[in-house]
């Protein structure tokens, strides 16, 4: 029991990494996935067209690639190329990764909107944007709430991908103790971690959706 | 001679039509939907728009107020152009910012109601008066309630959407667009999706509003309304306007055959 105390200090330690990573990706990538899904159900067909690649790009490769592309490789490329430190890099992929995935969850939820709020809006005399921002968008974030806590679950434990930057997350300070103790009760620590940042997501989002239910009642 | 300038701008105005459309055509896709449709409707009349489903008249409903362009003709709203055609047949519609202001002087009541299910009755009431016209959320308020209350849903401001019967809705719809404070409402078959004994609550509100010389322009399947209420009776088959006369007149001798026919179906 004591061993397992002696382990709290360092994990927590790395926790602190994992979720400032988390934080930080979600305060980049919803605002961007948000622009991209607008982009995407513009009127304006190359923009649409546009976002369309980005999102195949940033799907259709592996996240880790693109870390790793971010850090090593875009110090070299002409014009745009730029040397970031470790954390950094890690956040700009994060970010840009996990607005394509956002986007097309808005996308979707902007969708689902039926055509009638949208002519209501207009008879009314409310431009695009005023049926955007008051009409749309708020009905929107009901529906995309359980696909969002999905997505922000699965960010929580991709976070650990950043190891590959030997950047100090949760996991790899499980590993590194792991490997200098021979025993693996720091993975167990490490998983129950996790595990409570999870689960005050998941309680997070329950009542978000409780709270956008009362429209129903 | 100021004076007479001014009489004759009042004669004008109190001539000129609410709604004046003419020779609108419109096709979807390759079915032409419209075919030379014209109608003029003038200040506190009450247009039944009747006919068989498909006929168009929801269509051409819609077209006064862009929520569907139409490929020719022209149309205006209180005298002011929204879409006109040119001996070429190029039809052209104002800038986007002036259709919005001309669309304004008129409010639309759907056949799903339209009502916005996350926002309550009063905030469906004050949403448009508040965002589009920058009113004072306490006046947007005072005026709401006093719509409320001649709806008879004044005891309903609170709920949201989904806790009203259908009768509800539409009457909560009503005093939404009334909110905007619109010269000619438009409606679009507003009792098409209610029970049959909740209709008559919405068409009892129409017809206070008629009797309160709105101009009124209804596309319906209410014969009994159409007789009691509308001044004129137009009447559409197949993508064209056959005729358009006062409703007794209608009601008593259709002039056309095809009226003759929908009518009888009907009744």
């Amino acid at each position: 029991m004591d061993y397992v105390l002696s382990l709290l200090g360092p994990l927590a330690q790395g926790a602190t990494v994992t979720l400032k990573l988390f934080v930080i990706t979600l305060l980049l990538a919803v605002p961007l996935g948000l622009v991209l899904a607008l982009a995407r159900v513009s009127r304006w067909k190359a923009l649409s067209a546009f976002v369309n690649g980005y999102i195949w790009l940033m799907r259709g490769t592996p996240l880790m690639l693109q870390m790793l592309f971010i850090y090593f490789a875009l110090p070299f490329v002409p014009v745009i190329g730029v040397r970031l430190p470790d954390f950094p890099a890690a956040v700009v992929a994060f970010a840009l990764n996990y607005a394509a995935y956002f986007a097309e969850i808005f996308r979707a939820g902007i969708q689902s909107i039926d055509r009638g709020q949208y002519e209501g809006a207009k008879v009314l005399g409310m431009s695009y944007g005023q049926t955007m921002r008051r009409i749309v968008l708020p009905q929107m974030v009901r529906r995309i709430l359980p696909p969002m806590s999905n997505e922000t679950i699965t960010l929580v434990k991709d976070t650990s991908l950043i190891y590959v930057l030997a950047l100090n997350d949760l996991l790899r300070a499980a590993r590194g103790i792991v490997q200098r103790d021979f025993t693996t009760t720091p993975f167990i620590v490490a998983a129950a971690f996790y595990l409570v940042m999870t689960l005050v997501l998941t309680w997070g989002f329950q009542r978000l959706e409780k709270r956008y239910a009362k429209h129903d009642e | 001679m100021p004076s007479t300038t001014n009489e004759r701008a009042c004669a004008a105005a109190a001539s000129q039509p609410m709604i004046e459309a003419r020779g609108i055509h419109k096709t979807f896709g390759r079915v032409p939907v419209l075919r030379n449709v014209s109608l003029t409707v003038g200040q506190g009349e009450v247009v039944a728009l009747i006919g068989p489903s498909g006929s168009g008249k929801s269509t051409f409903l819609r077209c006064l107020n862009h929520l569907e362009t139409i490929d020719r003709g022209f149309i205006a709203i209180e005298g002011e152009a929204l879409a006109q055609t040119d001996a070429a047949g190029n039809c052209t519609y104002v800038s986007e910012a002036e259709v919005r202001r001309i669309c304004r002087k008129t409010g639309m009541v759907f056949q799903h109601f339209n009502l916005f299910p996350h926002l309550t009755v009063l905030e469906n009431l004050i949403e448009a008066p508040m965002v589009v016209r920058g009113m004072a959320r306490d006046e947007a308020i005072a005026r709401a309630e006093v719509l409320l209350d001649k709806v008879g849903l004044r005891a309903k401001r609170d709920n949201y959407p989904a806790r009203l019967s259908g009768g509800q809705k539409q009457r909560v719809a009503i005093a939404r667009a009334l909110a905007m404070e619109p010269d000619i409402m438009l409606f679009d078959e507003p009792t098409s999706a209610l029970d049959p004994e909740l209709t008559g609550e919405v068409l009892r509100t129409m017809r206070a509003l008629a009797q309160e010389r709105m101009t009124m322009l209804v596309v319906t399947h209410e014969m009994g309304f159409a007789r009691e209420v509308a001044h004129t009776v137009a009447f559409m088959d197949q993508g064209e306007l056959l005729e358009t006369r006062p409703a007794a007149e209608f009601f008593g001798r259709p002039g056309h055959e095809r009226s003759r026919a929908f009518l009888n179906h009907m009744l």
